[in-house]
């Protein structure tokens, strides 16, 4: 096991260094910030001065060098916007970014598995029809017009729910929070929904397949043959078999949750991560792209590592073959 | 529980009576099981034989009340100790399961939960029925992986299936149905599936552990050697129906129904060493488009006219039941 974590964690590593030359070769090439930073009015030793103080004079292998002695001394340089150090810009607006998330997550798993086991127990019923016809609309329509649409409806026409911003903040730990009060929860439930909509939908899709599946395999008749509970036959002998692929797939999806939250937050007006990344993409502020970037493969990278952990625990058969 | 009077004792453990289950297809009826009748003794084994889709299979699903739709038990009776099964609600069939009617299935790969240890396993087999504590409960397991002869059973416990062979999963599973001294254990192919060497050992295993503690079993096969060897009745299945069915010994020595011949003559022989082996010829019907008469009519040698009605039952000597127009006393072949 030991072993097999080391090189799992190598491999990552490995990983996450190979990322950092594809990520600071592509921000490279997609456009100039000079000519999006600096006034068309400025004199061309101004610009000099600029482009020397961004360090954007030297060639790009040293740009690419400094780049990494930075991020080992854990500094991923100055956000040309704020002035800023760009790490520290997007991890202040990571909480906002991952309790929408986690919220998202926690809808789709919640809704999700309840509803697909109920579909996959009762495949003929009315009930588990309209379900699985909603799960369709559910990951076809996209994000952004499903979005505008509950904004309409809720916010707009039945003004239930309010349709941009965090609301009201608590600061746990220095950070603050939305899901502690009931204001933020409020502002939080549109945009999570619509995040977690595509995602619940696959969930639900998923349970449904893997409990009909595995209620035709024999150990499911031989736990029915031993006289338990219907309960404890599905709760356990049948929930935990689907459970393995369930775990596989979300966890790797709480990475894109996080990572592609951009379309929900430009929409809700929320600001995480997502609204960041859209604003810098339009003025070309590098180095808070590539901390952006960078972070989101060190994320996919640990939910992998996380979730192969995970899959160990779940199936007693990968834990064997892995010590071996 | 376990409250044996003297009427108990001499009535037979199950009797079925003119069982029909049938599955309700988009494409029709499928008569699996189509009037059944059997009769198990205490402590008695009865080898229920026939081909795939015979419906062999099927006959015990529905005795222990695990048929699905869109299958359904359309008429019979299936006495157990003198209760009809088939008049049973579920919550009091599922307090029988496992309980005093047991089951072991065909595959021994498939039939434990890749998941879940073997005690997590047994001991829910154990509370399922009886009110005790876990060490209780884990206690008793313990011993009946001992008795199905499991060395080192304290160990094999906190095993996952995965980590044992299909001989040592199948006796897990003999285990398990064992657990609660069951009255009647259904066994459906259980050695199919494992070495000639493991299926001889689990074989004399079964037999004892049955004969000691008076269970009776129904032990559903297609190898007729097994049968031979293990069981006091035999019951030949033929699309649904029982075609030839008595005492072990009467009906293999002296098989009269041509179908019976054809299953004893493609069984491989000492004896008859060096000789093509007898096949019966064309396969088993569809049994969603059966015509009217005998079934095996159109793979039998002997079949005329009068086939084509419905053979009536004959009893050609005690303990002998047929259902056949041509009776053969000689082999065909």
């Amino acid at each position: 096991m030991t072993t097999w974590l080391l090189r799992r964690i190598l491999q990552a590593l490995l990983i996450v260094g190979a990322m950092s030359v594809t990520v600071f070769v592509a921000v490279n090439v997609i456009g100039d910030p000079v000519e999006v930073l600096i006034s068309p009015e400025a004199t061309q030793e101004e610009r000099a001065r600029l482009i020397a103080s961004l360090g954007l004079d030297q060639p790009l292998w040293k740009q690419y060098l400094n780049f990494v002695s930075d991020a080992l001394r854990g500094s991923l340089g100055n956000s040309f916007v704020y002035n800023e150090p760009a790490l520290g810009l997007v991890f202040s607006r990571l909480p906002a970014t991952l309790e929408l998330a986690v919220l998202a997550l926690l809808i789709a798993i919640l809704v999700g598995i309840p509803l697909g086991l109920y579909a996959g127990l009762n495949p003929d019923s009315k009930a588990s029809k309209t379900i699985m016809a909603g799960s369709i609309l559910g990951f076809s329509l996209p994000t952004f017009w499903v979005g505008l649409v509950m904004i309409m409806v809720f916010a707009v026409q039945l003004g239930w729910l309010p349709s941009s911003g965090r609301g009201q903040t608590v600061e746990v730990f220095g950070v603050r929070w939305s899901f502690l009060t009931a204001d933020g929860l409020q502002h939080m439930l549109l945009p999570a929904v619509n995040l977690a909509l595509f995602k619940l939908s696959m969930v639900l899709r998923l349970t449904r397949a893997g409990t009909r599946e595995t209620l035709s395999m024999d150990f499911v008749k031989f736990a029915r043959a031993k006289g338990l509970k219907p309960a404890r036959v599905i709760g356990v002998h049948v929930l935990k078999n689907i459970m393995i692929p369930i775990v596989t797939v979300l966890g790797l999806e709480l990475g894109s949750l996080i990572a592609f939250a951009v379309v929900t937050e430009t929409i809700f007006d929320w600001p995480g991560m997502g609204k960041l990344i859209v604003d810098s993409i339009y003025v070309l502020d590098r180095p808070v792209i590539v901390a952006y970037l960078m972070m989101i493969v060190l994320l996919f990278v640990t939910l992998n590592l996380i979730v192969d952990i995970l899959y160990s625990v779940l199936d007693p058969r990968v834990r064997l073959e892995s010590r071996t | 529980m376990t409250v044996t009077s003297v009427t108990d004792r001499n009535s037979p453990t199950l009797e079925v009576q003119d069982l029909k289950t049938h599955f309700f297809l988009k494409g029709g009826v499928l008569r699996a099981v189509d009037g059944v009748s059997f009769t198990v003794g205490r402590g008695k084994i009865l080898g229920l034989v026939g081909e795939s889709g015979s419906g062999k299979s099927i006959t015990g699903f529905s005795i222990i009340g695990l048929i699905d739709p869109p299958g359904r038990i359309t008429s019979g009776r299936i006495l157990f100790r003198d209760r009809d099964l088939s008049k049973l609600s579920e919550k009091e069939m599922r307090q029988l399961r496992g309980n005093r009617i047991a089951m072991i299935f065909q595959d021994p790969m498939m039939t434990l939960n890749p998941v879940l240890r073997i005690d997590t396993q047994m001991v829910e087999a154990v509370l399922a029925h009886d009110k005790i504590s876990k060490q209780e409960a884990r206690a008793r397991a313990r011993d009946a992986l001992g008795m199905v002869g499991i060395p080192s059973p304290e160990e094999r416990l906190s095993a996952y299936p995965h980590q044992l062979s299909g001989g040592m999963r199948q006796r897990v599973a003999i285990a398990i149905s064992m657990l609660h001294q069951p009255d009647l254990i259904i066994a459906d192919e259980p050695t199919t599936a494992l070495d000639v060497t493991i299926q001889a050992q689990i074989l004399a295993e079964v037999q004892k552990l049955a004969r000691d503690h008076g269970t009776a079993l129904i032990w559903i096969t297609h190898d007729l050697s097994v049968v031979a060897g293990l069981a006091d009745e035999v019951a030949v299945m033929y699309a649904g129906r029982i075609v030839e069915q008595g005492n072990v010994d009467s009906v293999l020595d002296r098989s009269l129904h041509p179908y019976t011949h054809g299953l004893i003559g493609s069984v491989p022989s000492q004896n008859r060493a060096r000789k093509r082996l007898v096949q019966i010829p064309g396969m088993t019907p569809n049994l969603l488009d059966l015509p009217p008469g005998c079934a095996f009519r159109s793979r039998c040698a002997h079949a005329d006219m009068a086939c084509e009605q419905d053979p009536p039952i004959t009893t050609p000597e005690p303990n002998h039941a047929l259902r056949c127009f041509h009776p053969q006393r000689e082999y065909a072949a």
